[in-house]
C-alpha cells in the first residue's frame, strides 16, 4: 500500500533512483525541466541566428540596392518581402517567446519555487516536441515554391488572403499553421507554469515570497492564455480564405478585412506585455542581487504588473488609426494606451530605486540589466507619440514606428535575454562566463544597436515609409543624406552581428574552460542558488527546500553576511 | 507500483493557495483560452452579420432549429448526468450508480455528435457549404468548431470509462473532463441562440 501512495505523488517517484539514461532518453525525449529550457533556449538561439541573417540581408539592400550581397547574392523584391516578414515572425515567435518565457520559465520556476519539476512534465514534453515541429514546418516554407511567406508579419488581408497578392501560395498557409502549432505549444506551457507556480510551491513560500520573475512568468503566460484565442480564430479562418475559398475577410463578398486587424491586435498587443514582462523580471532579479539591496516597492511592482496586464486588453485598436477604425473610438484607444505607460514607468522607477544608495556590482548581467532599463525607456516614451491618434497619423507604417517598437523588443528580447544568460549560466551548466569578454560583448551589442535604430528615428521622422524594397525609386526619399543614415544603421547591424560571435564563443568556451561557479556565485537568496550548480535532476536531492523570508533580503541590518537565503532558519530570538 | 490493487480515491490533496488539484487549474486555465477563442468566434460572427444586407441571406437553407432545440436537450441532461456521476464517484467510485451515469453521460454525448452529424449532412446536400455564403461559412466554421471540442470531449468520456472500468481513475482527471465537459455544454446555448435563431 506505501508503494501505491507513493505512486499516487506522481512523476516525483523517478527522480530518487539515478540509473544511466541513454542520451536519447536523457538529451531529446526528458520530461525534465531544465532541459526542457535547454531545448527551447538552444532552439531559440539557432532561430534568432536565421533572424539575425534576414535582417543583415535586407539592411544591405537597403543601404546598397541592386548590389550583389555577400552570403545571399542579388535580392528580389519577393524575397525581400518573405525576409522581412520572417524576420519579424522569427524574432517574435520563435526567439523572444522561446527563450524568454518557455527557456527562462522552465528552468527557473521549478527551482526558484523549491519543487522537483514542472506538475505536468509530459505536457512539457509534448509542447517543446510541438514548438520544434512549428519551427521545422516554417523553416520548411522557405523552400517552397514561391518562397517563405511575404505579407508581413501582422498579415493583413487581402494581401495575405489570396495568393494572386502575396505571390507566396504555399509559403502562406504554411506560414499561418506553424504560427498556430507554435501558440499550442506555449499554450501547453502557460498551463503548466500557471499551475506549477500556484500549486507546488515549497513549503512556507507564501503568495509575497515569490520571485518577482516568478510572477512575472506567471502573469505573461496568463495574459498569453486569455489573448490568444482571437489569434488561433483568426488564423483558422484566414487558412480558410487561403486554402478553401471562403471569404471571411474578403470585402468583395462581404467579409471584413479590418476584422482581421481586431483579432490579430487582441493578440498582438498582450503579446508585447507577454515578451516585456519576463524581461522585467530577470531585470528586477539581476538589479537586486547586483545592488546588493532589498528590491525596492515589490508588492507595488506586482500590482502594477497585474494593472499593465488588464489594461493590455484594451489597447489594442491604437494599431488601427488609420484603418477605418471610428474616430470617436482612436480617443478611447488614446487614452488607454497613454494610461498604460504608468504601470510600466512605476516598475522602472522602482528599478531605479532600488539602484539608489545600493553597492552595485558592475557584472556582466548588470551592464546587461542597467541597459536594459535605460534603452527600454527610450522605446517607451516613443510610443507616447505613437499611441496618440493625431501623431501617429503621420508616423504610422513610418521608420518611426519600426525604430520604436525595435527599441523595446531589443531591449527584452536580446539584452534582457543575455543578462538572464551571463546571470543564470553558472546555474545552468556549473561554470561562470568570461566576464571580459562578456563585457567586449555588452558594448559591441549596445553601441552599434543604438547606432542602428537612432538614424532610423530620423529617417521616420522624415517620412520614411515601411515595406519599401528600393528608396531610389521615390526622389522624396532617395537624398544623399538619407541614404547615407541608411548605410550607417547597416553598418551597425553588422558589428553588432560579429559581436554576438562573441557571445557564441564565449559560451562555448565557458562550457568547458569556464571558472567553477560553486553553488552561490552571486551570493544571492532565491532558491535556485542553494543546489548544486548545474542542479540534479529532481533538483534539490533529498531534502526539499523550506522557506522563512521573502526573496530580496540584502544587506539586512545586524548580519553579519550581506545576503540571507529564502532556506535559512532564522535563529532564535533570545541569542 | 506493482500491485494490481484499483488506486481509487486518495486524491492528491488540494493545495491551500488554490483549493484546487493540479488537473483542475490546468484545466480552468485551458478553459480560459477556450472562452477567448469562442468570443473571438463570436464577435468575428456579429460583426459580419451585422454589417450585412440580410441575415440569414436569400436562397440558403433554414436551419434545424426544432431539431437542434431538441438536440440541445439531450446535451444539457449528459451535463447533469456528469454532475450526478462525479457526485457518486465521489461518495464510491465502484458502485454500480457510478458506471450506469458515467456511461448514460456518454453515450447522450455521442448522440448529441451523432444527431449534429446528420443535420450536417442534410444542410450540405441543400446546398450549404462553407463557400456558399457567409451565413454557411460561419455556421460550419463556429458550430464545427463546437463539434470538434464536443468530439474531443467525447473521446475523454470514453477514456473515462474505460479507466473507471479498470479502476485506475484518479478523482482530480474525472474533475477535469467533467470541467471540459460543463464548458462544451455551457458555451452550447450562446452558440444556439446566436448563430440558430438569428
Amino acid at each position: 500500500m506505501a508503494e501505491v501512495a507513493h505512486a499516487e505523488v506522481g512523476h516525483g517517484d523517478h527522480h530518487d533512483d539515478h540509473h544511466e539514461q541513454s542520451f536519447w532518453s536523457k538529451y531529446i525525449f526528458s520530461t525534465d525541466h531544465k532541459i526542457i529550457g535547454f531545448q527551447y533556449m538552444f532552439t531559440g538561439m539557432a532561430m534568432a541566428l536565421i533572424g539575425g541573417y534576414f535582417a543583415y540581408v535586407f539592411r544591405m539592400q537597403l543601404a546598397f540596392p541592386g548590389a550583389s550581397i555577400p552570403f545571399w547574392g542579388t535580392l528580389s523584391p519577393a524575397a525581400y518581402n518573405s525576409l522581412v516578414t520572417n524576420h519579424g515572425t522569427i524574432m517574435i515567435f520563435w526567439v523572444a517567446m522561446p527563450v524568454l518565457i518557455a527557456a527562462m520559465g522552465n528552468f527557473l520556476i521549478p527551482l526558484m519555487i523549491g519543487c522537483d519539476d514542472m506538475v505536468f512534465p509530459k505536457v512539457n514534453r509534448l509542447s517543446f516536441q510541438i514548438f520544434l515541429l512549428s519551427a521545422i514546418v516554417l523553416i520548411i516554407s522557405f523552400f517552397v515554391p514561391g518562397g517563405g511567406f511575404g505579407g508581413a508579419w501582422t498579415a493583413y488581408p487581402p494581401l495575405s488572403a489570396k495568393a494572386e497578392f502575396n505571390a507566396t501560395p504555399f509559403g502562406a498557409p504554411l506560414w499561418l499553421i506553424a504560427v498556430t502549432l507554435e501558440i499550442v505549444a506555449f499554450l501547453l506551457g502557460g498551463i503548466n507554469f500557471i499551475t506549477t507556480t500556484m500549486n507546488a510551491r515549497a513549503k512556507g513560500m507564501k503568495m509575497y515570497d515569490i520571485p518577482i520573475i516568478v510572477w512575472m512568468i506567471v502573469i505573461a503566460s496568463i495574459l498569453f492564455m486569455c489573448s490568444v484565442g482571437p489569434l488561433v480564430a483568426g488564423a483558422v479562418m484566414l487558412l480558410f480564405d487561403q486554402t478553401m475559398g471562403t471569404a471571411f475577410f474578403d470585402a468583395n463578398a462581404g467579409g471584413d478585412p479590418v476584422l482581421w486587424q481586431h483579432l490579430f491586435w487582441f493578440f498582438g498587443h498582450p503579446e508585447v506585455y507577454v515578451v516585456l514582462l519576463p524581461a522585467m523580471g530577470i531585470v528586477g532579479e539581476v538589479t537586486c542581487t547586483f545592488a546588493r539591496k532589498k528590491l525596492f516597492a515589490y508588492k507595488l511592482i506586482l500590482y502594477s504588473s497585474v494593472g499593465l496586464g488588464i489594461l493590455s486588453f484594451f489597447v489594442w485598436a491604437h494599431h488601427q488609426f488609420i484603418s477605418g477604425v471610428d474616430p470617436r473610438a482612436t480617443y478611447l484607444f488614446t487614452t488607454t494606451t497613454l494610461l498604460i505607460s504608468i504601470p510600466v514607468a512605476i516598475i522602472m522607477f522602482a528599478y531605479i530605486a532600488t539602484l539608489y544608495g545600493g553597492s552595485i556590482r558592475f557584472t556582466t548581467a548588470m551592464l546587461f540589466g542597467l541597459a536594459f532599463t535605460g534603452e527600454f525607456l527610450l522605446g517607451g516614451v516613443t510610443g507616447i507619440w505613437l499611441g496618440s491618434s493625431g501623431t501617429d497619423i503621420y508616423l504610422h507604417d513610418t521608420y518611426f514606428v519600426l525604430a520604436h517598437f525595435h527599441y523595446t523588443f531589443v531591449p527584452i528580447a536580446i539584452i534582457a535575454t543575455f543578462a538572464a544568460i551571463y546571470y543564470w549560466f553558472p546555474k545552468m551548466f556549473g561554470r561562470k562566463m568570461n566576464e571580459t569578454w562578456g563585457k567586449i560583448h555588452f558594448w559591441g551589442t549596445i553601441i552599434p544597436f543604438n547606432g542602428i535604430f537612432i538614424p532610423l528615428f530620423i529617417l521616420g521622422a522624415g517620412g520614411q515609409h515601411r515595406r519599401i524594397y528600393n528608396y531610389q525609386n521615390f526622389p522624396d526619399l532617395a537624398g544623399a543624406d538619407m541614404q547615407d543614415m541608411r548605410v550607417f544603421a547597416t553598418v551597425s547591424l553588422i558589428i553588432m552581428l560579429i559581436f554576438q560571435l562573441v557571445f557564441i564563443v564565449n559560451f562555448i568556451v565557458s562550457l568547458k574552460r569556464g571558472e567553477k561557479a560553486g553553488k552561490n556565485p552571486w551570493k544571492a537568496n532565491t532558491l535556485e542558488w542553494i543546489t548544486e550548480s548545474p542542479p540534479p535532476h529532481g533538483n534539490f536531492g533529498a531534502t526539499m527546500p523550506e522557506v522563512y523570508r521573502g526573496p530580496y533580503e540584502y544587506s539586512v541590518e545586524g548580519r553579519e553576511k550581506d545576503y540571507w537565503p529564502q532556506n535559512e532558519k532564522p535563529e532564535p530570538e533570545n541569542r | 507500483m506493482k500491485t494490481m490493487e484499483p488506486a481509487y480515491g486518495a486524491p492528491e490533496a488540494p493545495r491551500p493557495a488554490t483549493g484546487l488539484s493540479n488537473s483542475a487549474l490546468g484545466m480552468l486555465a485551458f478553459i480560459a483560452t477556450e472562452l477567448m477563442f469562442f468570443a473571438a468566434l463570436v464577435s468575428a460572427y456579429l460583426v459580419i452579420s451585422s454589417t450585412a444586407e440580410a441575415w440569414p441571406p436569400e436562397g440558403q437553407p433554414r436551419l434545424p432549429i426544432e431539431i437542434s432545440a431538441l438536440n440541445s436537450l439531450i446535451l444539457f441532461a449528459s451535463g447533469w448526468m456528469i454532475f450526478k456521476a462525479f457526485r457518486s464517484f465521489k461518495a464510491d467510485p465502484a458502485s454500480e450508480t457510478t458506471r450506469k451515469e458515467v456511461g448514460l453521460t456518454l453515450w447522450l454525448g455521442t448522440v448529441f455528435v451523432g444527431i449534429q452529424g446528420v443535420e450536417w449532412i442534410r444542410l450540405l446536400s441543400f446546398g450549404m457549404t462553407m463557400t456558399s455564403s457567409q451565413y454557411g461559412a460561419f455556421f460550419y466554421l463556429i458550430i464545427g468548431t463546437h463539434a470538434l471540442h464536443a468530439i474531443g470531449a467525447v473521446l475523454a468520456l470514453w477514456r473515462l470509462v474505460r479507466k473507471l472500468d479498470a479502476g485506475t481513475l484518479k478523482e482530480e482527471s474525472f474533475h477535469a473532463v467533467q470541467m471540459f465537459w460543463y464548458f462544451v455544454v455551457g458555451i452550447w446555448p450562446i452558440l444556439y441562440v446566436l448563430v440558430y435563431l438569428s
